[in-house]
Order: C-alpha cells, then structure tokens, then sequence
C-alpha cells in the first residue's frame, strides 16, 4: 500500500513536468506561426490599398472580401497606457479594431498622460496616450506624437448650481483662489470648492496653459482620474472641476464661457477655447512600429476610424 | 513493517536522521530568506533615497513647506507632508487604541456570552475587510457628512478653503477604523492568556472585577498590548489606499479640515509618472516613512524590554 502511494507520487509528478514542457513547446510554434502569417498580411495589406484607390462600387465587395481576409490574418496585441480622459476613445477604438481584426488584442491601461509618455518611453507599452501635446524633453527622448483627435475640456459643477456661464477672468480667480463663494459670480451664499487634476494630468496641463493659471492654482482636492472629478462635482455641492468633454454625463452641468456652449461645433469653429490635442504617442516614428500598430494607425485615419472618433463625441483633424 | 501501520516517511533510524538534518536546512533557509528580504528593503530604499537629499538639499526637502514637483522651477518641499503623516497616525492611534482595548476587555472579561457570540465575528469579519473598501465607504458617507459639518464650523470664514468633506478628519477616522481589528485581536489574545490565579488572587483580596481588570491584568497583559499598538501604528502610518480617496490630497497644513496629503499617498499618486529627480525624491519619501516605522519599532520595543525588566 505505501510503495504503490508512493510510485503514485512520482508518476503524478512526472506527469506534470512533461505536461509544463509540452506547454512550453506549444507556445513557441504559436509565435512562429504568427511570423508568418504577419508576412502574409503585408501582401493582404498591399491588395486592400490598391482595391480602395479603385473608388468603383464593384470594387467596394472586392474590398471588403480582401479586408475580410486580411481581418482574419493579422494577429498580434497592441497595448496601450495613459491619458483616463482618452479612456471612451481608447475603449471605442479597441473594441471596433478587434472586431475587424478577430486576431489583435488590445489592452489599454488609464494611468495618466504623464504616465503614459514615460510608458513608451521605457518601451512597455506599444502606445502612451496623452490628452496635451507633447513637451520638448519627451520629444526629445524619441517619443512621436501622433494627433488623433481634438478635443474640449468642459468646466462642470454640481447640477444644483445656478451659475451657467463664467467668464475666463472669473475662471482664474476661482482657481487661484480669489473668489471663494458663489455669491460673488451671481450665485447662491455657499463656498467654492475647487477640484483639479494630479500634477502630471494632462487635463489639468491643458487647462492651466490656456487659462492661463499655470503653478498659481489652489486646489481643495487634486484627483487621480476624469471620472473621479466628475463622481466628486455631482457629489458635493458648490464644487466646480475641469474633465473631457467627451466623459460629461448628465449627473454634472458644463457651463458655458465667455457665453459660448462647450459643444463639438464651437470647438471646430474654434468660439469654445478650451481645446486641446489627444495624442497617441509612439517610440519612434509609425512606419517604425509594428504591422499591427502601424494598421491601427490606418484604421484611424480611415473612414471608419473617423466615425469611431466622431462618435464618442470628439473631433477628427484632417 | 505490516499493511496495518499507517504511512510514513520515516522508515528507519538512517531516514530519521537524514530527514532531520533537511528539515533544518529547510528552516533555516526559510529563516535566511526573510533576512535577505529585510536586508535588501533597507540597502534599496537607503541606495534610492539619499541621491535626492544631496542633489536638492537636506534643508530644502525635510524643512522646507513648498511642494511643486512639476513647475518650471521645482520645489520639494515636504514638512508639510511629513508632520500630517505624524499628526494623522497620532490621532488614529488615540482615537482606534482605547476603543480597541475597552472592546477587546469587554470581549475577554465583561461580555455575556450570547453578546460576545454576536460581537466577536463582528471584529473578524471587520479584520478581513479589504482598506479599499474602507475608503470607498468613507467617499460615500464620511465626506457629505465631514462637509456638512465643515459648513456649519467655517460659516463665517473669510481665509478657509472649503474642502467639500476630503481632509484630516476623514482620513484619521478611516484610519482609526482600520486599525480597529488588529488592536482588538491581539489585544483580546494577551488578556485571555494571562494566568487565571492572578484575576483569583486579586478577586479573593476584595478588589471589584473593574479594579482587578485595570489594576491586575492589563498591566499583566502588558506586552501583549504594546504589541497591539506597534500593529496598529504601523497600520496606520502605512496605509495608502484608503486615505487616498478621502483625504483631498493637497499639500497643506495638517489642520483638522484642510485637505491634506500623507507620506504614503504622495508616493502612490505621483509614482506613475514621476522622472529624474522627482521620482528620486519620491524615494526619499519612501525612505523617510521607513525611517519613522523603524523609529517607531524600536521605541516600543524599548517601552516593552523595561516594563519586563520591572518585573
């Protein structure tokens, strides 16, 4: 009875170890079939472009058929780290270029702009996303930064409050600290609270640069994502914040300044000023990525990417 | 060796001794690695944290009350940070540490046995409770509440920044909260294994129970006690995530209702992006809060080698 436990045991065991190094072995011919099938995209890839310079409506079916194909060739994971304003598109993007390309994963990480650019920087992340244009030093590290979409930044409060409109003076005194009740902008009798980003936030970067408050701003509360600014202004009452426009939900008010709404069409006609640039930053210039960081780039400067873009309520550059 | 006996490794006198000698390698190497584990942690945080205290200044860092990391011209600037850490912990510490004591005496002397079947899961479910959730809780309830009351104190203000409920006072409530279970715990362990001749010696002399439990056991129980406060101050003066959300996170003064920012959430907030000799001063943090929990350590231990040498 204890010897045959114990042959048991060791059987048991070698089992296992066979098992790991079967495992071992699979995941290598996974990487090598991957390889090739990455060369056979290129060609794919070359036919697409060729069928959609035709521009014919018979050539749109053979279009289609060839992205088909090439859909169900490219394989490979992108990953992506930064901006949480960036996070609706980011998700968007992922979720329809993975439904195009069944083989691609896309992970996407919401750490901050900063965090981001230093991600890509360090190389272990394919995309740093940043909701600012980049700075000198990062450019100079080798960072490229790819302008995906515009977007605004809306000034929220609580939707009790009656204040609908400020001016871009009365902003900068808010934020420096100045003015400390409502009453004062034409409100009721209750104090302002004043919430902003973490340092390293590409929102707060933007909004500061074109406010013009820049290291002056006193902050009652500085918050690490858009959505914890937006939970925090819905929540406390007399509280004003900055967050992306594209993540303003009914639970806050965006008021408008100097008398003009924070929608899409006074961004691209330029009347709303707070705008700011949403970067996709890579290591290095796209036609040095890989195939399929180079094909989500295409996808976003397609028709198709366009749409994505515009639907989650930012703005396409051209 | 019949098919009766049940199984064991040891077959005979030559496996015995063999399998003696390996399990004391064993422990010995478990007991080598812990060390390796303590004496890297302090080579790495000593090797990370001092560059910055030469590059910016001792002065500059540990003294000076100015923290803007990413400004044109930086300062770093931590007192303030320093001091809400201290004043923080020492508020949770006299806040959690009597109720944790009277709690744990009433579980181990006082409470009527149906009462203490209902309290004591209460406190081991309290222990298990992840900090996060702690802090999400303190979101949800403590802030309205803290700026109610905030409203009501500072009505008249001119100078007060309005916080909206995230400072001091929440955080050092979450705090003392968390800290709750450990007291408790140990605490109740130390009082319950005191000597029972001691509580009849006491009770025999004519003492009352509440004179024998504060004059005969606690003292008795003492190092167990102490023991229970170290776990909670270094709790306490470790905690990051559940403060995170409820203390505001500025730098400022460590007043009751201002927002403030604590050694641990200054390091977890700017940690992601921080580069060059900020992320290096954030190391400085971290080698400064290490500085205090060894302080901390070994003044309590201190208290506890005297009270047994009075013995």
């Amino acid at each position: 009875m204890r010897k045959s436990k114990k042959i048991l045991a060791l059987i048991s065991a070698a089992a296992m170890t066979a098992g790991l190094m079967a495992c071992g072995a699979t995941s290598q011919e996974t990487a090598q079939t991957g390889q090739t099938q990455e060369a056979a995209d290129t060609q794919a890839d070359a036919a697409q472009d060729v069928a959609a310079e035709d521009a014919a409506a018979e050539d749109t079916t053979a279009q289609e058929e060839a992205s088909q194909d090439a859909g169900a060739d490219l394989s490979g994971s992108i990953s992506m780290a930064g901006s949480t304003s960036m996070e609706k598109l980011a998700n968007a993007v992922a979720e329809s270029f993975m439904a195009k390309y069944p083989g691609v994963t896309v992970t996407a990480e919401f750490t901050g702009s900063s965090a981001g650019i230093e991600a890509v920087t360090a190389g272990s992340v394919d995309i740093g996303n940043s909701s600012r244009a980049l700075k000198e030093e990062e450019k100079a590290a080798g960072v490229v930064e790819n302008v995906v979409a515009i977007d605004g930044i809306a000034v929220v409060v609580d939707p009790a409050n009656t204040v609908k409109d400020l001016t871009k003076d009365q902003l900068i005194a808010i934020y420096t600290g100045e003015t400390k009740n409502w009453s004062e902008l034409g409100g009721e009798d209750a104090p302002i609270v004043v919430i902003g980003r973490e340092a390293g936030s590409g929102t707060r970067g933007a909004f500061e640069e074109l406010v013009g408050v820049e290291d002056a701003c006193a902050y009652a509360s500085e918050l690490d994502s858009t959505g914890a600014v937006i939970a925090k202004v819905a929540s406390t009452p007399g509280a004003i914040g900055y967050a992306s426009l594209d993540a303003i939900d009914d639970t806050v008010t965006a008021v408008a300044l100097e008398g003009v709404e924070p929608t899409v069409e006074n961004i691209k006609a330029g009347s709303y000023f707070l705008s700011r640039p949403f970067v996709m930053a890579t290591k290095g210039e796209i036609s040095e990525q890989n195939e399929t960081v180079q094909a989500l780039f295409d996808y976003l400067a397609s028709d198709e990417g366009k749409a994505v873009i515009s639907g989650v309520g930012l703005i396409t550059v051209d | 060796m019949n098919g009766q006996e049940s199984f064991s490794i040891i077959g005979n006198r030559k496996q015995k001794s063999a399998v003696e000698k390996a399990a004391q390698g064993i422990f010995t190497l478990c007991a080598f690695i812990a060390i390796l584990a303590v004496a890297s942690i302090t080579a790495y945080m000593i090797m990370n944290g001092t560059p910055a205290l030469f590059k910016v200044g001792v002065k500059e860092i540990l003294f000076g009350t100015l923290w803007k990391p990413t400004a044109a011209g930086p300062s770093f600037g931590i007192l303030y940070v320093i001091l809400t850490s201290i004043i923080g912990t020492t508020l949770a510490v006299i806040l959690g540490v009597p109720i944790g004591l009277f709690t744990a005496i009433f579980l181990a002397e006082t409470a009527p046995k149906r009462l203490a079947a209902v309290v004591k899961p209460a406190v081991e479910l309290l222990a298990g409770i992840p900090s996060v959730i702690y802090g999400l809780l303190g979101i949800m309830v403590l802030n309205p509440i803290m700026y109610k009351l905030e409203l009501a104190v500072f009505k008249n203000s001119e100078t007060h920044q309005f916080t909206g409920g995230a400072n001091l006072l929440s955080a050092v409530l979450v705090l003392a909260i968390m800290i709750l279970p450990t007291v408790i715990n140990i605490s109740e362990s130390a009082l319950r294994s005191v000597p029972p001749q001691l509580k009849s010696a006491s009770l025999a002399l004519g003492a009352s129970h509440i004179q024998t439990i504060f004059r005969v056991i606690l003292p008795a129980a003492k190092s167990g006690i102490v023991t229970a406060i170290v776990l909670g101050v270094g709790r306490a003066i470790g905690e990051a995530m559940a403060i995170t959300l409820v203390s505001g996170s500025s730098v400022n003064i460590p007043l009751p209702f201002n927002s403030v920012r604590f050694l641990t959430t200054a390091i977890v907030s700017e940690m992601g992006y921080a580069a060059g000799v900020h992320r290096q001063v954030l190391f400085t943090i971290g080698l400064v809060l290490f500085v205090f929990i060894m302080i901390i350590n070994v003044t309590l231990n201190k208290i506890l080698k005297k009270g047994d040498v009075e013995q």
